[in-house]
């Protein structure tokens, strides 16, 4: 059959098998490959995207329920100035701020369904963030960061702070002592 | 020299492609003409193929071959890594681990595969493999270790009736610690499982092979932790191939813990049937398969004794245990639960006698290996188990206890390194000060107040302790050579400096996570006294990387990155004859600082820029030097490392229902010198989910025929965001003696400790209530824990 989706601002017409999930159409017919399968059991949350603007599992609905939608992935989270650069979206530059990801594969699906959460609650408590967040696993982080990555975002609609490395702070006195602390950033927000 | 980078929590350079949907991970990767297969597999846990009918799903359109064991007569099996004797001093066992199982043999384990089909597409492979008809003759099966072990236990491989690998024992011989035992005023006996859990990377394995006939030549993605040992272990051992033309490449890795590192049939498969075929194949695993296929973890059926003097002194330690090894013998199976285990049991104590009786036992399950941790955990799970209990049963204070046995500080310079009884030298330790920093961060006065008043409600309180040693850096080649390592565990780096001072550095390290890209860059970067920006990582591929062992055991930075530092220092050299032709003085003469070489008490100077284009433009140049500035290292540790710590949990257990609910976790580590705090934070953080997750919600649960019942996300439980709280860490610094950057390793330590403190605090809490449970079953749910107070 032939689906009709908007997917991050484009109209994208595709014949696809009438079991062709969602997700398979945005990996596959798209390749738009930052929509992840994790688990085949809608458990994982590692395929979220939003359909019409609310965070679904794009391995639980067919393309063909997609047919006339919009659908925004990762891909089309950022605002792409120009081909080669972008604005990352609040909850992009709080993953980075944040140490919120190690492996990356679960952090697409997190940072939608957490887009999702911040427009429904723009200021979530911590118990609500985690509650959101109970559809997606993540096996790297054991979520802390992740928290605090969204906590970092409902904060911030604006670019952070140039990264350290640009000006970086002269460690010499740190090494060697029992004074490393750990992510003072990631700690001030 | 200064340090801009070292020591600071540089932002990673890797994420932004993966915040941004641009991560390459291996099922991302299309190639032209990429056919796609799919596995047919055992629906039973011991069974004979009696005959496989192929023509119906020959038939289907799109499909291109079928393979059956009966094709792949010719091709090895997966090997194991490591070789393990029994104690009498017969070899280890080592069935065959087939790709496919041949009509005729039997399938030893659910998922193991007899058929593969390849085709157009991915549906119309998994359509086909549905019409593969295969009859089969159903055996009976044994999926726990301890009834492996029984009479009349089903065999998993015919010519080994007794279900045994190999049997071992370790540290001092039994008769000297069964003597330490009898003058025991208290023994402390426990019985426990450390039950099978499943490592569960958030990306299933997924491979591409792919054949290039004009060059003859072969790539394999492949969703790796150690993309050079595959291709030595696939090429020398499975397929036969020459080394010298294939290609393995481990693009970005979606976690790994372990179940990444070894050799699995489906690579070569791929690699094998790509060269049939003449174009690309791919195969990705889905969530099920990976349940059935992936190399599981832990599983260990154990008794354990220790024995105190009347005062509190350890005086002996006394293990029997039966490990499960699985169907067939995995890349590095025999030495989780013997020399990365039987080694850690003297714990942080001065136990005086050790000794450890283990059996391996083959069982119809899948394979288990190394799972983050690997052998480590299972120590301090018994070890710091069997102290809060004795604790208990003797009526002290569970942290006196540790502070009266602890092995005393020892910085491995002036001090030496402490040896234990287990053979292993540790290399320097400060154990006293992190359970001091741990009880301070708990408060632990005010803890066993509030839970007094707790104890009389119904939300009881309980505190768990941990303190651990583990052993990183792996390893020593000539030390693991000896103990049965089939292949070395050093590692190797080139820095290549490019003409115009910017540095590309390659590493035999992998990163699935851990975040090299910027780590590395730090260290790179900080001994050259260059930006960050010039200088970049290159891993992942075996045709521009010379050579690397992989990632495991917490050893990139320890090994790996000595590795780099050995290079670095070479560079440094050879540029000084340049810099010192350049200045016309001697080298002894100039210092290098700053990314410069400055004549010592002068303004003179050259930059490292200018020395890397002299390098590539030789005209004025020291006469016998040779152009170009670029060097390769391999590095072999001198020891271990041995990172230390001390986890402590604090639950709340509901005495109506069970439910325990963990309300603080507190991690104090010492992993040696820190070059990316924040990433070391979030290694710990990931480490304590998961060895939380062992002690709280995951394990394996097979039945009576074998079959796994809970190998899904529906079923199989882990920890959720709603189901951790935030984690309470600091960290000590006790640099590592005898590698170049102090460093230790941070990859496992979280889940080392975690575990037994997580399970010590609820049994602590229902003691506090008058229950009096010696032990609860693994994962601790509300039923387990309920009827341990009913």
């Amino acid at each position: 059959m032939q689906v009709e989706i908007n997917v991050n601002g484009k109209a994208r017409k595709a014949e696809v098998e009438d079991r062709t999930l969602l997700v398979y159409f945005l990996r596959d017919t798209l390749q738009l490959t930052g929509t992840h399968v994790g688990c085949d059991t809608s458990s994982c949350g590692a395929c979220t995207v939003h359909l019409d603007g609310g965070a679904v599992k794009s391995c639980t609905l067919l393309a063909a329920q997609a047919d006339g939608c919009s659908v925004t992935t990762i891909e089309g989270l950022a605002i792409q100035d120009t081909p080669t650069t972008m604005q990352l979206h609040p909850l992009q530059e709080g993953f980075k701020e944040c140490h919120g990801l190690q492996c990356g594969y679960c952090t697409p699906g997190m940072i939608m369904t957490a887009a999702d959460l911040l427009k429904r609650n723009p200021t979530p408590s911590e118990e609500e963030i985690r509650f959101a967040l109970e559809g997606n696993i993540c096996r790297c982080t054991g979520y802390h960061n992740i928290v605090k990555s969204i906590q970092w975002a409902a904060t911030h609609t604006t670019k952070p702070e140039p990264n350290q490395q640009e000006e970086p702070i002269d460690a010499d006195k740190h090494l060697f002592t029992n004074d490393v602390t750990t992510g003072e950033v990631v700690e001030t927000h | 020299m200064s340090n801009k980078f070292i020591g600071q929590s540089i932002k990673r350079r890797e994420d932004k492609r993966f915040i941004t949907g641009k991560g390459r991970y291996t099922d991302d990767i299309v190639l032209p003409g990429m056919l796609h297969a799919h596995f047919v597999r055992s629906p039973y846990a011991h069974a004979r193929v009696s005959s496989i009918d192929l023509d119906e799903a020959k038939a289907m359109p799109g499909v291109i071959a079928i393979y059956t064991g009966d094709d792949l007569a010719d091709v090895n099996g997966v090997p194991c890594g490591w070789q393990v004797n029994f104690r009498d001093g017969e070899a280890m066992r080592e069935p065959k681990h087939p790709m496919l199982i041949p009509t005729g043999s039997t399938a030893k384990h659910v998922g193991d595969a007899v058929a593969v089909v390849i085709a157009e597409t991915k549906d119309i492979a998994i359509d086909a493999a549905e019409l593969v008809m295969v009859e089969w003759e159903e055996l009976p099966a044994v999926a726990a270790p301890a009834d492996a072990l029984l009479p009349d236990a089903p065999k998993v491989h015919e010519q080994f009736p007794d279900n045994k690998a190999f049997d071992w024992t370790f540290g001092n011989p039994i008769e000297e610690v069964d003597a330490a035992m009898e003058k025991a005023a208290h023994i402390t006996e426990l019985e426990f499982v450390n039950q099978r859990v499943v490592p569960n990377a958030m990306e299933p394995r997924a491979y591409i092979g792919s054949y290039d006939e004009t060059f003859d030549k072969y790539t394999l993605y492949t969703s790796t932790q150690n993309p050079h040992l595959i291709r030595l272990l696939m090429c020398a051992f499975v397929l036969g191939i020459p080394e010298h033309k294939v290609r393995v490449v481990g693009p970005d890795v979606g976690g790994g813990f372990g179940s990444k590192i070894y050799h699995y049939t489906e690579e070569a498969l791929v690699t094998w049937s790509s060269k049939q075929l003449g174009q690309p194949v791919k195969w990705t695993s889905d969530r099920s398969e990976a349940f059935l296929t992936d190399a599981h973890g832990r599983d260990h059926a154990t008794k354990a004794e220790m024995g105190f003097d009347a005062d509190g002194n350890i005086l002996g330690l006394r293990i029997k245990t039966v490990a499960n090894m699985g169907a067939y013998l995995s890349t590095f199976a025999p030495a989780v639960p013997t020399y990365l285990h039987g080694t850690l049991l003297q714990g942080l104590y001065t136990t005086p006698k050790i000794n450890i009786d283990m059996t391996c036992v083959f069982t119809h399950t899948v394979a288990v290996d190394a799972y983050r941790g690997a052998g480590r955990p299972e120590a301090t799970y018994l070890l710091e188990r069997l102290m809060d209990l004795a604790a208990l049963e003797m009526g002290r204070d569970p942290a006196e206890l540790r502070f009266q046995n602890f092995i005393p500080p020892f910085d491995g310079v002036e001090q030496p390194g402490y040896q234990t009884q287990v053979a292993l030298q540790y290399d320097s330790g400060n154990y006293e000060a992190v359970l001091k920093r741990g009880l301070e961060m708990l408060a632990y006065d005010d803890f066993r107040k509030e839970q007094a008043e707790a104890a009389k409600t119904n939300k009881i309180l309980g505190v768990g302790f941990s303190t651990y040693v583990e052993a990183c850096g792996i390893a020593p080649s000539a030390v693991v050579g000896s103990l049965g390592a089939r292949a070395g565990l050093f590692e190797s780096a080139q820095v290549r400096v490019q003409p115009t001072g910017k540095v590309s550095v390659f590493t035999g390290s992998h990163s699935h996570g851990q975040g090299h890209e910027t780590t590395f860059v730090q260290v790179v970067a900080d001994k050259l006294g260059i930006p960050m920006d010039d200088v970049d990582l290159v891993h992942g591929d075996s045709d521009t990387i010379a050579f690397g062992m992989g990632t495991y055991g917490s050893r990139s930075l320890a090994v790996g990155g000595s590795a780099i530092v050995k290079s670095i220092d070479k560079i440094l050299e050879k540029g000084g004859k340049i810099a010192a032709h350049k200045l016309e003085c001697a080298e002894g003469d100039l210092e290098y600082a700053e990314g410069k070489w400055t004549v010592k008490g002068t303004d003179k100077s050259i930059s490292f820029g200018d020395v890397a284009l002299t390098a590539y433009v030789p005209h004025i140049y020291p006469a016998g030097l040779e152009p170009g500035l670029d060097f390769s290292s391999f590095y072999d540790p001198a020891n271990f490392t041995y990172p230390f710590g001390c986890h402590i949990a604090v639950v709340e257990v509901d005495k109506e229902t069970g439910k325990v609910t963990l309300k603080r976790m507190i991690a104090v580590d010492d992993v040696g010198n820190v070059i990316n705090p924040m990433i070391v934070d979030g290694q710990i953080h990931g480490g304590l989910a998961q060895g939380i997750g062992q002690a709280l919600f995951e394990g394996t649960i097979y039945d009576e025929n074998g079959q796994l019942t809970n190998g899904s996300y529906m079923d199989y439980c882990m920890p959720r965001a709603d189901d951790l709280p935030m984690f309470e860490t600091d960290r000590q610094v006790t640099p590592c003696p005898h590698n170049p950057l102090g460093v230790k390793g941070a990859g496992e330590a979280g889940a080392i400790g975690s575990t037994p403190a997580v399970v010590n605090a609820v049994i602590d809490a229902l003691w506090s209530a008058g229950h009096k449970p010696k032990d609860i079953l693994m994962p601790l749910t509300s039923e387990r824990v309920w009827q341990a107070m009913n």
